[in-house]
């Protein structure tokens, strides 16, 4: 009975799947909170490396694989979620990513002995949040919702969805960005307004501009870039200190794994510095070799206007298709790690002519909101609603290869579109359509997402068959597509080959292959959840044993519950959950009448306290 | 809607039942959704205090702990009032709905054909942007004036429509509607020659 309170209180956390970094929030009460990791570190380095003998470490602890063995480990995976290897050609110039033969539509990288597909290295950074939150909550967590970049395309969001399944979470939304760092920063805020979210990260770069009218945060508009980010500054004076150590110690570097990612964190921590300090040091030692150089804010900013200046036009557009003029913008929140760069805050309040918000922690608050839509889902946080909209239009491929559009870019989500299809040939019985994301007028020069074949259509002469195809995105920006016969009113057979990224049948097996593993890990959070649930009925019953009710049991019922109590003490400290769990229903079962007295006593007392 | 509802199976349920509360399929009349009469210029304001009431009844995320049946129902409705907004808050697309509600044809139109009106308009301005790409920039002025010209003549157009939508919301007429579809083909005519007058080619 007193098990009711306790019902329906999985948790479900809010994640910030970073290209960078990673972190886990939940709503403690009504509060968004970072989970801090075992490590003591809230934010988890989105880095993975596999040891020779297969054991999997992720986060600060792979941060020094990285530089001991370069060939074994991973980082900013982000970078090609959803794309295939002829997309990412500029990435793997600047990036140690060592892709696998045979990777065309999915890109495979090696670690170690293995191969991985993107998702199943983002599945093993969600593992680690998914592990650093059931431990702080000592609850399993199984739903969670995910953070993306909010120019991500059908693809990358797919790719996200996939990787936190192989995890074994089931994502219960996927949420923009900038549009979850508008969440957090809108707890107690105005009551309306116009909301400019700048967000650059590791990776990418978003740009979104909201509306807030009582709690309903409606996006207007959204754009960006999936390929700038705090990355490409580092790969800048990556080349720098590449290029002086080379002239300066008659030695190219930059084969060396190893070196480089000594190298880069050095610089990285130089680039930090540099927010706080006019001028620093690179400090790089190598083999008994010192590297020294000094860089002043200034070289810096002129290292890096380009970079800057490329967040400026996708800013104006985004304004612009909003219909907003920066006057009306009241607030502007900054996002990423990257705009604690005083050259990008000043650009930005520039450009907006506002003073931008810096509250909360650029590295924080997307996960933190991410916890905000989490409660919503869950039913915890009331009153507050978030109305995103899709990036990018959605199209059909025409004859001719010429694009029309049926969704266009910054539709609120969930939209949809209609469109009838028929044959072009007599006896025809499949037609097939082929879908793209973009903005281009040529299918070619846009993103091509999938081909929908429509199948086992009734032969018939050219231009009978009617077959309206249904195309909804839903409220994770992904699409879904639906067919029926207009003629029979029949549904439709469609077969799907995503152009990019895993089928579902590759997701299962993936999911099979990772629930070996799993099962220690998910054995120790159900007997954490356990044991809270167990902390939580023993706090309840011994309170009950303080109150008139407690008095007004029998004697034999009263023993029952004292045994009842005693055995779940003693389950308690075994590794059974199942154990747990049947003191606990036992203990549950014992005092039913315990808590009918006690709800019959505070009925009288709540009697007593009215003028009937 | 139908007649009955999925869940209890109570009669005539509205977009919830009255009965056991639970979500019933979407009206696909976009009119019809937001509970407001057909109308060629409906109150905008109050149309946005629909759209926001109704997102907070019917969003995805306020769903996501009831039956699989009620959660697609909820996406349904919402795509749909989604739909419906872009459409009904704009003066065009909302036109044409209505247009093709009441059984007109909207098909794709032609703006080759010149309307007869407009003639020397269009040949002046073909004839200013052929000698701007000449490089002669003696035309540049005459182009400017064309442009305003043509915006004139839209928004003169604009308050014509307007008298027209109350008009028809007034009275629906048929004939009233006739009017208001070729008013709207002549205007996407201007616009498109306010476009080619506003992308006056670089100097040579």
């Amino acid at each position: 009975m007193f098990q009711i309170e306790f019902e329906n209180q999985e948790k479900v956390v809010g994640i910030d799947l970073g290209t960078t970094n990673s972190l886990v929030a939940w709503m403690n009460l009504t509060k968004p909170e970072v989970i801090v990791g075992e490590d003591g570190d809230k934010l988890v380095p989105s880095v993975v490396s596999i040891a020779s003998d297969g054991q999997i470490i992720v986060g600060n602890a792979a941060r020094q694989e990285l530089i001991d063995h370069p060939e074994r480990s991973i980082y900013s995976v982000k970078r090609l979620m959803g794309r295939g290897v002829e997309d990412v050609q500029e990435e793997l110039k600047l990036f140690p990513f060592r892709i696998a033969a045979g990777s065309e539509s999915v890109i495979r990288v090696v670690l170690g002995e293995k191969t991985f597909t993107p998702p199943e290295v983002s599945a093993l950074i969600l593992r680690q949040l998914r592990k650093n939150a059931e431990e702080a909550l000592g609850a399993t967590v199984s739903k969670c919702v995910i953070t993306v970049p909010a120019y991500f395309n059908d693809a990358q969001r797919q790719a996200t969805r996939d990787a936190g399944r192989i995890a074994g979470l089931e994502v219960l939304r996927l949420v923009n960005e900038p549009t979850a760092a508008a969440l957090a920063y809108g707890l107690d805020k105005r009551k309306e307004g116009i909301i400019a979210v700048y967000d650059l990260g590791g990776g990418t770069f978003d740009i979104s501009i909201l509306k807030l009218q009582d709690g309903i945060f409606e996006v207007l508009a959204t754009n960006g870039d999936t390929h700038l980010g705090g990355d490409d500054i580092d790969n800048r004076l990556l080349r720098i200190a590449l290029e002086d150590v080379k002239s300066e110690w008659g030695e190219d570097l930059s084969a060396s794994g190893e070196a480089v990612q000594t190298l880069r964190r050095d610089v990285i921590r130089a680039k930090e510095a540099l927010s706080f300090a006019p001028v620093v040091t690179i400090e790089f030692d190598w083999h008994g070799k010192a590297y020294r150089r000094e860089i002043t804010r200034e070289l810096f900013e002129s290292l890096i206007t380009d970079i800057v200046d490329r967040t400026l036009g996708p800013c104006r557009d985004c304004m612009r298709d909003a219909g907003v003029t920066p006057e009306q913008i009241d607030e502007v929140v900054l996002v990423g790690g990257s705009t604690r760069i005083p050259m990008v805050r000043s650009a930005v309040e520039v450009l907006f002519r506002a003073k931008p918000h810096t509250e909360l922690n650029p590295d924080e608050v997307v996960a933190l909101g991410a916890a905000v839509q989490a409660g919503i889902l869950s039913g915890t946080v009331e009153n507050q609603l978030l109305l995103d909209v899709t990036p990018l239009s959605l199209g059909i491929e025409m004859y001719g290869g010429v694009v029309s559009k049926i969704i266009h870019r910054n539709s609120t989500i969930p939209a949809s579109a209609g469109e009838t299809f028929t044959t072009g040939v007599d006896g025809q019985t499949n037609v097939l359509i082929h879908v793209v994301q973009g903005e281009r007028e040529l299918a070619k020069d846009n993103r091509s997402l999938a081909r929908f074949d429509l199948k086992g259509i009734d032969p018939m002469p050219a231009g009978y068959a009617r077959v309206e195809v249904r195309f909804l995105i839903d409220a994770n920006g992904i699409l879904n597509v639906t067919a029926r016969d207009a003629r029979t009113g029949k549904e439709q057979s469609v077969d799907v080959k995503p152009s990019y990224g895993l089928t579902d049948e590759q997701v299962e097996a993936m999911i099979e292959a990772s629930i070996d593993h799993a099962e220690d890990d998910y054995n120790a959070a159900q007997v954490a959840g356990a044991r809270v649930d167990a902390d939580a009925i023993l706090a309840a019953t011994d309170k009950a044993k303080r109150t008139d009710a407690w008095v007004e049991l029998s004697d034999e019922e009263r023993q029952k519950i004292t045994d009842a109590m005693n055995r779940l003490q003693l389950a308690y400290h075994s590794d059974d959950h199942h154990l747990i769990q049947a003191q606990i229903d036992v203990l549950n079962e014992v005092t039913h009448a315990l808590a009918e007295n006690m709800m019959n006593t505070a009925v009288r007392g709540a009697l007593k306290g009215t003028h009937v | 809607m139908s007649p009955t509802c999925w869940n209890c199976g109570k009669p005539a349920p509205s977009r919830f039942c009255a009965e056991c509360r639970a979500l019933q399929p979407p009206a696909s009349d976009y009119f019809a959704f937001f509970e407001i009469p057909r109308a060629l210029a409906p109150d905008l304001k109050d149309l946005e205090k629909r759209f926001y009431a109704l997102s907070r009844q019917l969003h995805p995320d306020l769903f996501s702990r009831k039956s699989a049946r009620e959660q697609e129902y909820s996406l349904e409705s919402t795509a749909i009032l989604n739909d419906a907004y872009r459409v009904l808050k704009d003066p065009v697309a909302r036109t044409l709905y209505v247009l093709k509600q009441e059984g007109f044809d909207v098909g794709e139109q032609s703006t080759k054909d010149v309307p007869p009106e407009l003639l020397e308009e269009v040949f002046e301005l073909n004839m200013a942007l052929e000698e701007l790409r000449m490089g002669d920039e003696d035309a540049r002025p005459q182009l400017e004036a064309a442009r305003a010209r043509f915006r004139k003549m839209r928004d003169e157009l604009d308050a014509d429509l307007q008298r027209q939508f109350a008009g028809w919301d007034a009275s629906q007429r048929a004939e009233t509607l006739a009017a208001v579809r070729a008013l709207l083909n002549r205007r996407k005519y201007i616009t498109n020659l306010i476009d080619k007058a506003s992308h006056v080619p670089d100097r040579v």
